[in-house]
């Protein structure tokens, strides 16, 4: 939030995000509510993977874990809100031993062992039929309630879900302003120099795999009672394939990033429906031309118009700048 | 050990399907850094082409030809063209994604044309060879000979000619070769073709097991990309071995282990390997650069 | 120019709502992408063939059927906004989705909104719940299972049985329910063996089954894996009986596995081939109208809308609630109402039961060797 401006628009769509509901019928909510999600989801991987520079493609499992986790707590009889923390505390825990790799590989190899922890995990929750009900899922999920209000509703619920996600969302500005958050981007850049500079490069390393799966598995506990029905398809490696596209369209490291690239991967296919037979063609056109245009995500583009104003301003001085001195010279 | 002999053949046969998509991965890798999420789509494309010209009546060699160029045009010169070298000086991030969108696009528009499976003639002859036991089909032997004879073909391309020195030689160092006076955006346009040429040749070879549809890039393209992983990004000869080692591990954890979690035993194992040796079994060291 | 091209505009707009009310609205929510596409674009092909000739025919009650068809991408998160969305846009009936997962949230969708939803799907769970407004467009896999499990024990006379099944919520759920039919018989299973879907290598599936030695193998999986199955089965040297379920003996799998799939027998509950002169013209008009063969899908969305259009009739009017409560125990015959194509009885969870298959392949091509009756009717 550089400008005023900038903090207007902020607000502005703030606004929009509470009053919208009531502008929109059942499907336009549940739409919106998935979205809400999935910026829940990728929060968590753009800081793995935008910020702390780990190329991670196992996102969907740390998904699929916390739905799991609330789904089976609360056919257990357990409260959603008790189910919520120990998803998120399941993953991060999960998250740290996944990150274990990453301190030995970087890059493919990295995204190699991601995958392979993506499959092993969707395996388990597709075999183990006693505790997650295999293939054919868990159904009939109930929503949550609190203090006497209940979440049923389909505009109840999504306010819930954007609550969560202002509240993770003000965590994790507050995360990367601290010198936490200049770690990571450290790491990212050059984890040689931030390992000489006195980063505790290991340390670092496990926590932007940590913070990312708990994100992942708040999402997911959101996820099982939005759709009140779970079962392994959502949690795949292909889930994680299109989770690591919305942060990489959206724009990774930026904090917004998600928020766009999120709406760019559920919003955008429903919205390109008109095309009939072709959606889903046009979908993976578009995100082929949009990296060809943004190659650094959508979010880059207040950068590259400030970047492009700066250099005609400064061919603007240098041109003045010569004008006199061609005029100075005669 | 007669069973154990047929696993392991059946898997070295399947491993060399494997290899065959694997291999076009390595090259690009090798090339230009370039990660091709539709390399399962590339191997797609042309089985379709194949079954389109068959279907305007081409002999098979003849639809193989001209599939051929068609894809050396598409995969290879638009691919390098229009996706790589606009995005090739931003990371690999930008180019994942594109490719990622590229395979959604490409698998989307073949199955408006058809959803279905389609057959596809099979280069060898329909009959089975009973050897000490073990019983092969004719064609998975002659997949495993064209897989072995593409990658000694491809690997001797790169070492004995005076072309495939150069691009080794830009695949290694970029700066250095261009300072040699060495074309190296032609080099790299090459290493397209070449990926595109051997994508043909996957299809001409893999379709009649895998059948032609439009989704069947996607199964191909995963194993594909384990398959160079774990023999080694940077080596055409470890994307045989790699895709033989999937292919044998996968039958031989779904025969003594457990079928249902067959794709996860083989993977634990590769990624104690990948933990062991990060840079896959055959591949090369990469310095960390400051 | 511009003012009449408004008028127009406003003319257009104007009679919508009129429309509207002449029309009857179909949602047709089906997978036309990802892991279900095959099953869901023939579903919906069915539907619209159905649909084009009704209202060629003059429509339901005098009204025409309005489709829209929407890809549910296999995915039952993006199933149950699409539900929401027909809902909204108070459609009278749902067509869809095949695959359970998808059919679980939609069905939840469409009930709390009373809409009459025909399934595709067979998973056993469906019918189980007491939806008033789920109907079947085919068996359950708990009434076609007990069916092919009498011809295990009784006629093929095995004693021993491998399954190969493929580990998704279809492939699971006949595997279940077989095992729960073949419980009390003479017939012991003796290897289980789990595959997946898109799988290629079958070397070690098929050698599983076989080193249990059994008399026979049953074979549960989709079209391609089936084929390929069933060549590993010719190439490990499998001589004796290979049984399956609806998939195994269809024109796809045939055209695909070639020769392997000569002596594959299984159990169909619909079948474009059936003796049946009725279903031989719809297999011609289906194949005029779309340049393929269907498989059991196609006509399961086919005779599913005319199902619908008899219900509809016998209510005489558009009422979704009368219409779901006329659905169960609706018996329909041929004679009345040729678009079902079979005669067919609906029970009080909208289930289905009417005539089925034994088909055998001989020469590369299905063969009906007997014709079995309803499971009430024995």
């Amino acid at each position: 939030m550089r400008t005023p401006l900038a903090l207007a628009a902020g607000l502005a769509a703030a606004a929009a995000l509470v009053a919208l509901p009531h502008f929109l019928g059942r499907s336009g909510v549940y739409l919106l509510s998935y979205w809400v999600v999935f910026v829940v989801a990728t929060m968590g991987l753009n800081l793995t993977v935008g910020y702390a520079g780990q190329k991670s493609l196992g996102h969907a499992a740390f998904f699929g874990i916390g739905a799991y986790t609330v789904a089976i707590l609360m056919k257990a009889g357990l409260s959603f809100w008790l189910g919520l923390p120990l998803a998120a505390l399941l993953c991060f825990a999960s998250g740290i031993v996944v990150g274990f790799p990453a301190l030995r590989v970087q890059a493919i190899y990295l995204a190699f062992a991601t995958l392979g922890f993506n499959t092993a995990a969707w395996l388990f929750m597709r075999n183990e039929e006693w505790l997650t009900g295999g293939t054919f899922g868990i159904k009939d999920i109930a929503r949550p309630s609190l203090f006497g209000v209940s979440f049923d509703g389909h505009r109840a619920y999504y306010y819930l879900c954007l609550a969560v996600a202002a509240i993770l969302a003000a965590l994790l500005y507050g995360l990367l302003r601290s010198p936490w958050g200049k770690a990571f981007t450290a790491l990212r850049d050059n984890p040689i120099r931030a390992e000489s500079l006195g980063v505790d490069v290991r340390g670092y390393t496990l926590l932007a795999f940590a913070i990312g799966a708990a994100y992942a598995g708040v999402a997911g506990a959101l996820f099982a009672p939005l759709l009140e029905f779970i079962d392994p398809a959502p949690f795949s490696v292909g889930a994680s394939i299109m989770m690591y596209l919305m942060v990489v369209v959206g724009g990774p490291g930026y904090f917004f990033g998600p928020m766009l690239g999120a709406a760019v991967g559920v919003v955008l296919p429903e919205w390109l429906r008109f095309a009939q037979d072709w959606y889903l063609f046009v979908f993976g056109a578009a995100v082929v031309l949009l990296m060809i245009w943004l190659p650094d995500g959508l979010l880059s583009i207040p950068g590259r118009l400030r970047a492009r104003r700066e250099a005609r301003a400064a061919s603007a001085a240098r041109a003045a700048a010569a004008a006199r001195l061609d005029g100075g010279g005669r | 050990m007669t069973d154990l002999l047929q696993l392991t053949f059946s898997g070295i046969a399947t491993g060399s399907i494997y290899a065959l998509a694997a291999l076009g991965f390595t090259l690009l890798w090798q090339a230009s850094g370039t990660i091709n999420f539709a390399q399962g789509e590339f191997v797609m494309l042309p089985a379709f082409a194949m079954l389109f010209f068959a279907a305007q009546g081409a002999p098979l060699p003849v639809a193989f030809v001209l599939t051929i160029a068609v894809a050396v045009a598409v995969l290879g010169w638009a691919f390098k063209r229009g996706v790589v070298d606009p995005l090739f000086r931003h990371g690999m991030m930008a180019i994942v994604v594109a490719t990622i969108g590229l395979s959604i696009a490409m698998r989307n528009g073949v199955r408006i044309y058809s959803a279905d499976a389609h057959p596809f003639p099979s280069l060898f002859a329909d009959k089975l060879l009973r050897v000490g036991g073990v019983t092969v089909s004719l064609a998975d032997a002659g997949t495993l000979a064209f897989a072995l004879v593409l990658v000694v073909a491809t690997q001797a391309f790169l070492a004995r000619t005076l072309t495939g020195r150069a691009m080794q030689a830009v695949a290694q160092n970029t700066e250095s070769a261009a300072v040699l006076g060495i074309n190296v955006p032609l080099m790299i346009l090459y290493t397209f073709a070449i990926n595109a040429v051997l994508a043909c040749a996957a299809a001409l070879l893999v379709t009649p097991v895998y059948f032609g549809k439009f989704d069947m890039g996607e199964s191909l393209g995963t194993k594909a990309f384990f398959a160079a992983v774990i023999g080694g990004f940077n080596n055409s000869r470890g994307a045989l071995l790699g895709g033989v080692i999937v292919g044998i591990g996968e039958n031989l954890a779904a025969a003594y282990i457990s079928p249902a979690y067959k794709d996860a035993v083989a993977l634990a194992l590769f990624m104690v390997v990948i933990l062991f040796k990060p840079q896959g079994l055959l591949g090369r060291k990469e310095e960390r650069k400051v | 120019m511009k003012k009449a091209l408004i008028a127009l505009a406003v003319a257009a707009l104007g009679s919508m709502p009129a429309l509207a009310q002449q029309t009857i609205k179909i949602a047709n929510i089906v997978e036309l992408s990802g892991p279900g596409t095959t099953s869901g674009t023939n579903f919906k092909n069915g539907v619209e063939l159905a649909v084009r000739e009704i209202n060629a025919a003059g429509g339901i009650l005098g009204r025409r059927i309005e489709t829209s068809t929407v890809d549910t991408q296999s995915n039952p998160g993006v199933a149950k906004g699409l539900t929401q969305k027909a809902v909204d846009q108070d459609v009278f009936a749902v067509f869809g989705p095949v695959f359970s997962g998808s059919i679980m949230v939609s069905m939840a969708e469409t009930r709390r909104a009373e809409i009459p939803n025909f399934t595709g799907g067979e998973a056993a769970a469906i019918t189980t719940q007491g939806n008033p407004y789920i109907f079947r467009t085919s068996f359950t896999q708990a009434t076609a299972m007990p069916k092919i499990a009498r011809y295990i024990t009784d006629q093929a006379k095995a004693k021993t049985l491998s399954l190969i099944y493929v580990n998704n919520d279809f492939g699971k759920g006949g595997r279940d329910m077989l095992m729960k039919a073949l419980e009390k018989s003479q017939t012991k299973i003796v290897a289980d063996v789990s595959t997946e879907s898109a799988q290629v290598d079958f070397s070690a599936a098929v050698l599983r089954a076989r080193q249990a030695n059994p008399d026979a193998i049953f074979v549960y999986t989709n079209e391609e894996e089936s084929a390929r199955v069933l060549r590993e089965l010719r190439k490990q040297g499998w001589t004796k009986p290979v049984i399956g379920e609806t998939v195994l003996t269809s024109q796809k799998v045939i055209e695909l596995a070639g020769e392997a799939a000569n002596g594959a027998v299984a159990h169909v509950g619909l079948t474009v081939d059936a003796p049946i002169p009725a279903m031989r013209a719809f297999r011609a008009k289906f194949e005029r109208e779309y340049k393929y063969i269907t498989d059991h899908n196609g006509i399961k969305g086919y005779t599913g809308m005319y199902v619908l259009k008899a219900a509809i009739e016998k209510v005489g009017k558009l009422d979704r609630k009368a219409v779901a409560k006329a659905m169960h125990g609706l018996k329909l015959r041929v004679a009345d109402h040729p678009g079902i194509l079979m005669d067919v009885e609906f029970d009080k969870n909208g289930d289905l039961d009417r005539d089925s298959f034994l088909t055998e392949v001989r020469n590369g091509k299905q063969e009906v060797t007997a014709t079995l009756p309803p499971l009430s009717r024995k």
